[in-house]
C-alpha cells in the first residue's frame, strides 16, 4: 500500500497521550496507550474508556429511508424516532458485505448510519447503487465518533451533557457537550453499558480533553476495544462475518426484523432462513493458550469441522476465548472439540456468549 | 563470571560454564506488551540456533522466541505457566524462559554483546 495513512481529528492527542500508532483501516490509529492492552482492557470494564472510532463511516440519508430494506434484513420503516438499531447490509446472494447501526433521530427525516472503517467506501458506493435514486446517502466521513464506555460513563457524561442519563440502551439524540453539538446515541462495541458520540471534526479534541480530564477516564486504544468486543460475543467484520457467511450461518438472524422474516423480503432470504450447514458459535480452550484466528477445530475423532475466526486472551474472563464457524450438529452448548494448536491437540467445549454478561442499561 | 549476548530478535543468553539461560529482553517484553501466557520447551529437547523454541502470546498476538544457539533443553521457567506477567515485569532475570546445554560455544560467542545490542537497538 502506498497511499499515504489518513488520520483522525484526534492525531496529535493520541501522540500527545504516548499511544502506539498502528496503521488500521487506511488510517493511522491507537493500538494501546502507555497503560497497555490488559490495564486499558479491565478499566473499561471497571471505569471508563475513551476510544477514537473516528475512523468509522458515518453518513446521513435522505429521501425514502424505507428504501434501505432493499440492502438490510433489518425492521428499518418500524424503528421509532429516537432509537437506533443494528443491521446487516446483504449481497445481492444474501450473504454479508457489512454490519452497521442506523438511527431515527427525532423529528429529523434523514436517517443516520454508522459503517465499518475498512469498508465505508464501499458500502456507500454500493447503498446509494441500490437506492438508485429513492434515496440519498451522504457520507460524513469528516466527522469524529468518540466511543465512552464502561460502568461509569453514565456519571461522566451526565455530568457535560446534563440529561442523557434518560436514554436508555439503543436510543438516541442530539445533545451538547462540553459546548459542541453531537448525536450521542447509548451504544458500543464493548458489553458494557455507554455512549457513541458522534461530532464535527473541529470540536472532536475539545470534547475527547473534556472527558478525558474526568478522573475515571482513561484512552483506550483498538487492542483493547478488540478483547473487549470479542468478551461480549460480537463479530467483527472480515474476521467473523464477511462475504462468504449469511445472517443464519453467522447467527444474526436476532438483527432480522420479524416482518421482514415473514415476509421473506430480503435478499437471500430463502437459503437463510431454511437448514444451515455452519455456525457461529463461541468457544472455551480448556488450557491457557489462545487459539488465534485460524485455527483449525478439530471433533473428537480428528476430523476438521470448523475454524476459529477471532481468537484471544479475555482479560476479564482470565483465560483464552475464541469464535469461529463448525459444522451444524457440533454447534450446541458444551459440545466438546478440539483445537490444533502448534500442531498439537487442544481440547476445548463450545460456549454461549457473551463471554462475559453485558451490561447494557435497558 | 557469566557472560551476556544478544540477537537480533531480542533474545538474551547468559552463559555460566556449561549453561546457558536465555529469555527476551526488556526491549521485546515492552514492545510485545501485556504476556498473557508462555509455552515452554520440554527437558532433552534438541534446539538450533535461530530455530523455534519457545512461544510467547501476548492479549493480540503470539510471538515465537528462537534458541539464540543450537543445544539441549535442561530445564524450563515453569513459574511463567502461572505467572506470565513476570516476562513483563523482570524480562532479564525472573522471567528467563529456558536453559540449554550447548552444543557449540563458538555460536554464543558469535551474538552481540552489550554494547552492540544497545546500538542495534537504538538503529531501530
Amino acid at each position: 500500500m502506498t497511499d499515504a495513512l489518513l488520520r483522525t481529528p484526534l492525531y496529535a492527542l493520541h501522540l500527545e497521550l504516548g499511544a502506539k500508532m498502528v496503521p488500521f483501516a487506511g488510517y493511522e490509529m491507537p493500538v494501546q496507550y502507555p497503560a497497555g492492552v490488559l490495564k486499558e482492557h479491565l478499566h473499561t470494564r471497571e471505569k471508563v474508556g475513551l476510544f477514537d472510532v473516528s475512523h468509522m463511516g458515518q453518513g446521513f440519508l435522505a429521501g425514502d429511508t424505507a428504501a434501505l430494506e432493499r440492502v438490510t434484513p433489518a425492521d428499518v420503516t418500524g424503528l421509532k424516532e429516537g432509537t437506533q438499531r443494528y443491521g446487516l447490509l446483504l449481497t445481492d446472494a444474501g450473504t454479508i458485505l457489512d454490519d452497521f447501526m442506523f438511527s431515527r433521530l427525532a423529528g429529523e427525516a434523514d436517517m443516520y448510519l454508522v459503517v465499518n472503517a475498512d469498508t465505508k467506501v464501499g458500502d456507500f458506493a454500493y447503498i446509494s447503487e441500490k437506492l438508485n435514486g429513492a434515496a440519498a446517502l451522504t457520507p460524513r466521513f469528516d466527522r469524529a465518533l468518540l466511543a465512552l464506555q464502561g460502568p461509569l460513563a453514565v456519571d461522566v457524561l451526565e455530568r457535560h451533557s446534563p440529561g442523557i442519563s434518560a436514554l436508555t440502551f439503543m436510543q438516541v439524540r442530539r445533545a451538547t457537550v462540553a459546548g459542541a453539538s453531537v448525536i450521542i446515541s447509548r451504544t458500543g462495541y464493548t458489553g458494557e453499558d455507554g455512549f457513541e458520540i458522534s461530532i464535527d471534526g473541529a470540536d472532536a479534541e475539545r470534547v475527547a480533553r473534556a472527558l478525558l480530564g474526568e478522573s475515571e477516564v482513561l484512552p483506550i486504544g483498538l487492542g483493547a476495544r478488540d478483547s473487549l468486543r470479542l468478551e461480549a460475543g460480537l463479530c467483527l467484520y472480515g474476521h467473523d462475518i464477511d462475504t462468504t457467511r449469511n445472517p443464519a450461518e453467522a447467527s444474526l438472524m436476532w438483527s432480522i426484523g420479524k416482518r421482514r422474516k415473514d415476509a421473506k423480503d430480503f435478499p437471500g432470504a430463502e437459503k437463510t432462513m431454511g437448514p444451515q450447514a455452519i455456525k457461529r458459535v463461541g468457544i472455551l480452550p480448556e488450557g491457557r493458550a489462545p487459539a488465534r484466528e485460524g485455527t483449525e477445530i478439530a471433533d473428537k475423532s480428528g476430523r476438521i469441522i470448523g475454524k476459529v475466526t477471532s481468537g484471544g486472551f479475555g482479560p476479564s474472563l482470565n483465560g483464552p476465548l475464541a469464535m469461529g464457524y463448525v459444522e451444524t450438529q457440533f454447534a450446541a452448548n458444551g459440545t466438546p472439540v478440539d483445537l490444533m494448536v502448534r500442531g498439537k491437540v487442544m481440547p476445548a467445549a463450545i460456549a454461549a456468549m457473551p463471554f462475559v454478561p453485558n451490561r447494557y442499561r435497558r | 563470571m557469566s557472560e551476556v549476548r544478544y540477537t537480533d530478535q531480542h533474545e538474551w543468553i547468559r552463559l555460566d560454564g556449561e549453561e546457558a539461560t536465555v529469555g527476551i529482553t526488556k526491549y521485546a517484553a515492552e514492545s510485545l506488551g501485556d504476556v498473557v501466557f508462555v509455552e515452554l520447551p520440554a527437558s532433552g529437547k534438541a534446539v538450533t540456533a535461530g530455530g523455534g523454541a519457545a512461544v510467547v502470546e501476548s492479549v493480540k498476538a503470539a510471538s515465537d522466541i528462537y534458541a539464540p544457539a543450537g543445544g539441549t533443553v535442561t530445564s524450563a521457567n515453569s513459574a511463567l505457566e502461572k505467572e506470565p506477567s513476570k516476562v513483563n515485569e523482570d524480562p532479564e532475570g525472573e522471567g528467563w524462559f529456558f536453559k540449554l546445554k550447548l552444543s557449540d560455544q563458538g555460536e554464543f560467542a558469535k551474538l552481540m554483546d552489550k554494547d552492540a545490542y544497545a546500538k542495534f537497538v537504538d538503529s531501530l
